[in-house]
């Protein structure tokens, strides 16, 4: 039974996909209107329809005119009940989604925002497995956190979503299909184990000062020393002048991680292989740069910089 | 499993269910409504403390222990009585097991159910009303079976309903009018049972003790013209012939030899129309003497007014009476026998009193009227609604020792000493006098209006009506029954609350007539004032079908209406817009007001200059502040409205 109902459902997909779904991704803010909105009565529904024409025969039966009159009041509610449901929809805008960051095979968090002109009480949403149930104060906006499962790496297409509700009865339930055109990138899942990066090992002799923040010493001037470095105060005291001479600290080892170090690797070892090193790098709070055929992400570090190389790694073909 | 529901919608469900027990309440034994009441209290409590479904080991003793009493207490489970108890019953049972939020569901729908159902006991606007009242918890519950609803207190909840039912009246009251009614019943017509014991065709005197103190309305009339004036209000109801020593009888035209119709010459006759609560008997009664019977009823010899059936719904009819006449001048043998007719062997000092009478009179027959009022008024008889039992001679008792009674009293003495006395008489059993109310200008009749009176034939008379109570007690015919009885009303029905449910009656009056008397007769007649004199069902359906359509039309309006923001900066702009569109350039669905007024002036070139102006205005307007000025908003209005597109060829 289950199986035909399925069968007959993905049927009704494919023959009437207006039905079910809006044919193309479209961009956003999706708004829903009086097109894309669907409403049937639920089982409940059904159920409290029979029962009201019960009511209704049994009152015209016994000739018992307030009876009626109460039964005609109730089918009339829940027929108001009905634009009630629809109006709860209508008008709902999705405006924008934002989607945070993950490795292949973990969940996926994405934030989506809803936005309406009047007050809209339990709209639920369904995406995939997942469903939330929200409300919306008088122009108020909501934003919703839900969870999008991933399995490989790269641009992965937002799945349609699908907004309904049974507000305020439960005995109608209106829906509406949206298919918003948004990918989110999916990082690849780094290797679990392996060698570590080649050390570049000549950068440790190769040690060298470099202009930093911190003062180390002061040192006779020289022509060509900004004025801001000089330091008066011990200036005064000498008959030369004195400039602050800044260091650098002593530097983490860089870290040139590339592409073509990994020649007997395919593809996608290669890419688990340096998301592993982008990560322990990033865990070690080392510098490094990556190149990859295509980009060559020069040598940084923190967390924008983890997110550059990630995404580059993602990308790739 | 389903998740069990919070407590909110479990509270109101709860609500629901005590308001249905509330409702009623009136007809189930005490005891049943405490044991209910006491059951759901202590779920509600149990469920407070911790949520899930009562054992069965509970539920099911407790099932039939409910049956077992539905039994017990009216013998069966079938009808209005025990099946309206057992539903009730079963509500409250199922509060016991409901958890998810389907049985809450399946809860209210049986609720509603149990809520109707009280309305097959009292159908009067105040039950209504609060039979509606309760849908508003009902419908309270299923909103908060929905998930993620804005936080609400329970008066506001409640109102949100009222909104919705408040919104639906307008179709509420469409199908109401429109929904074909059945003339006759699909199944078993509705059980005749007697709430209330009115008037009956029998009469032994005692017998109205407890009528006179039901407060109820029998009917309400009102009057084409002049009300008759507080002593001719006599509401006829049975004549009585038969007497057998004890009471009167009314004479089933069925069970006796026909009779001709009684003649009468009226010289002033009045219309009026009378709504008459259901009695579950055929009487109507009639003001005095109808002149003819209203439709599906029929005039018996007396000039009483039987209807085909039983009365079990309001019914209302209209008549025309004399208020003036001589009814039957000439008596036929039959009926003077009749009207003679007296058991041998009772009351001999009664006897022997109207002989007396007869022998002093001579053929006097008026002397012998006047000679029995006068012991009524001065032999220092008493009107009392709680007399004295009377004995084997009931009139003997009455007349020479206790000389105590009310008006079955006073009316069966005088009959029967008139039959002594060889006066052909009658007992007649009605109404007398009722309520005028001045604001709805109609008079309003209660069951304790009852009254007993009697009607002797007098030559060239006829049947003459003659109040021995009247005699007595003067107020009982001017100002009423409650007046007549003194301080041996109740507290209840004292002057001044009598006075504010006389006039609450009107209410009574309206409900009664528009909503509860609207039977499938009326309904024929809705369209009479739009020139159709009969609707069928096939009219109602098509005029319903199209109602509908018309209030769905109206939904989807309200439903659809989209309100936009009103900018006249924009509307400006869409003039503007319309107006070059005419010309061939239309505006691309993403072009910029900046590139789409560029490319109109390249596509004319004779307004550029303009076209230049206006776009710098609107930009400026649009752009340069918030809300845009007001003057420069006109100018730019203006502008638009006297654009024109200069062709040059």
């Amino acid at each position: 039974m289950r199986n035909l109902l399925q069968r007959l459902y993905q049927r009704a997909e494919r023959r009437l996909p207006a039905l079910t779904r809006y044919r193309r991704p479209e961009n956003l803010p999706i708004e829903l209107h009086r097109r894309r909105i669907y409403i049937v009565p639920t089982r409940f529904g059904l159920g409290f329809s029979l029962l009201l024409m019960i009511m209704l025969v049994g009152a015209l039966n016994y000739g018992n005119n307030a009876a009626l009159l109460l039964t005609s009041l109730l089918g009339a509610a829940s027929a108001t009940s009905m634009l009630v449901t629809f109006r709860n929809l209508n008008g709902l805008r999705l405006s924008h989604i934002r989607a945070g960051h993950a490795i292949a095979g973990s969940p996926l968090e994405i934030a989506l925002t809803f936005e309406a002109d009047r007050v809209r009480q339990a709209i639920r949403l369904d995406l995939g497995e997942q469903s939330a149930a929200f409300a919306l104060t008088a122009s108020g906006t909501t934003r919703l956190q839900m969870t999008l499962p991933t399995r490989q790496r790269g641009w992965q297409p937002l799945p349609r979503l699908r907004l309904w509700s049974s507000w305020p009865l439960g005995l109608f339930r209106a829906w509406s299909w949206l298919h918003p055109d948004q990918a989110v990138l999916v990082w690849p899942r780094a290797e679990s184990a392996g060698p570590p990066p080649r050390a570049p090992a000549d950068d440790a002799r190769q040690r060298r000062r470099y202009h930093g923040d911190e003062l180390a010493t002061l040192r006779d001037y020289r022509v060509g020393d900004p004025q801001r470095h000089i330091a008066w105060k011990a200036s005064a005291r000498h008959p030369d002048l004195m400039v602050k001479d800044f260091e650098q600290p002593r530097s983490r080892p860089q870290w040139r991680l590339d592409w073509r170090q990994l020649p007997r690797l395919d593809n996608e070892a290669r890419i688990a292989r340096l998301a592993r090193w982008v990560d322990e790098a990033r865990a070690q709070q080392c510098s490094y740069s990556l190149w990859l055929p295509g980009s060559d992400i020069a040598a940084g570090n923190g967390p924008l910089h983890h997110v550059h190389c990630m995404n580059a790694l993602a990308q790739l073909p | 499993m389903p998740q069990a529901v919070d407590h909110r919608a479990f509270d109101l469900l709860s609500l629901t269910m005590t308001m249905v027990l509330a409702l009623h309440a009136p007809h189930l034994p005490w005891w049943l409504t405490a044991a209910l009441a006491a059951t759901l209290g202590w779920r509600w409590w149990q469920r407070r403390q911790r949520a899930g479904r009562v054992p069965r080991w509970l539920k099911l003793p407790l099932l039939v222990l409910l049956t077992l009493s539905v039994i017990a207490s009216y013998g069966s489970i079938f009808g209005r009585a025990p099946g309206s108890a057992l539903a009730v019953g079963l509500l409250v049972l199922k509060l016991l097991e409901s958890e998810t939020a389907r049985d809450v569901r399946v809860g209210v729908g049986f609720a509603c159910f149990a809520l109707m159902a009280a309305l097959l006991f009292d159908q009067g606007l105040l039950v209504t009303v609060m039979v509606a009242l309760g849908l508003l918890p009902a419908l309270a519950t299923l909103r908060a079976l929905e998930p993620a609803a804005l936080e609400t207190t329970l008066p506001v909840a409640l109102r949100n309903n009222l909104g919705l039912l408040a919104a639906a009246t307008p179709l509420a009251l469409l199908a109401f009018l429109l929904v074909p009614r059945l003339s006759t019943p699909l199944w078993g017509a509705p059980a005749a049972d007697q709430a209330r014991t009115g008037l009956s065709d029998s009469m032994s005197p005692g017998d109205f003790t407890e009528l006179l103190v039901d407060d109820h309305p029998a009917m309400r009339v009102s009057f084409d013209g002049i009300p008759p004036p507080p002593n001719l209000r006599y509401f006829r109801a049975y004549v009585m012939w038969d007497y057998d020593g004890r009471s009167w009888r009314h004479i089933d035209p069925r069970h006796r030899a026909r009779r001709a119709m009684a003649a009468i010459d009226a010289s002033s006759a009045i219309s009026y129309r009378i709504s008459l609560e259901p009695t579950h008997q055929r009487v109507l009664p009639t003001l005095d003497v109808p002149l003819q019977a209203p439709s599906h009823a029929r005039l018996q010899p007396d000039r009483e007014v039987l209807a085909d059936k039983p009365v079990t719904h309001p019914l209302h009819y209209q008549l025309r009476s004399a208020l003036h006449y001589r009814l039957q001048p000439l008596l036929d043998t039959r009926s003077r026998r009749l009207g003679l007719q007296l058991p041998s062997g009772f009351n001999p000092r009664s006897r022997a009193l109207a002989e007396q009478w007869r022998q002093r009179y001579g053929n006097d027959d008026g002397a012998i009227v006047r000679a029995a009022l006068s012991l009524f008024h001065d032999g220092g008889f008493r009107y009392t609604l709680s007399p004295a039992p009377l004995g084997r001679n009931a009139v003997d008792d009455f007349l020479f020792s206790t000389r105590e009674g009310f008006c079955e009293h006073y009316a069966s003495a005088f009959t029967v000493l008139m039959r002594e006395a060889g006066i052909p008489a009658r007992v007649v059993t009605g109404f007398q006098g009722g309520y005028w109310n001045a604001m709805g200008n109609y008079l309003l009749v209660r069951y304790s209006d009852a009254h007993a009176w009697s009607e002797v034939w007098l030559a060239g008379r006829g049947w003459v009506r003659v109040d021995p109570t009247a005699a007595v007690r003067p107020e009982r015919v001017t100002l009423g029954a409650a007046a007549a009885a003194g301080d041996q009303l109740p507290w209840y029905r004292r002057d001044w609350l009598q006075e504010a449910q006389n006039r609450w009656d009107i209410v009574n009056r309206w409900w009664n007539q528009g909503v509860v008397g609207f039977n499938a007769l009326r309904q024929r007649g809705l369209l009479t004032p739009f020139g159709l004199r009969d609707t069928d069902t096939t009219m109602l359906g098509v005029l319903l079908a199209l109602c509908s359509i018309v209030f769905i039309a109206i939904g989807m309006a309200w439903a659809l209406l989209q309100r936009e923001p009103h900018d006249p900066l924009r509307a400006a702009l869409r003039e503007l817009e319309r107006k070059l569109a005419r010309q061939g350039v239309t505006r691309r669905i993403g072009e910029g007001p900046q590139n789409y007024l560029r490319r109109a002036a390249r596509a004319l070139p004779a307004c550029r200059e303009q076209l230049a102006q206006l776009m710098k205005s609107y930009l400026q307007l649009r752009y340069a502040h918030d809300q845009p000025p007001t003057e420069p908003l006109r100018a730019f209005q203006r502008a638009v409205r006297n654009f024109r597109v200069i062709r040059v060829v």
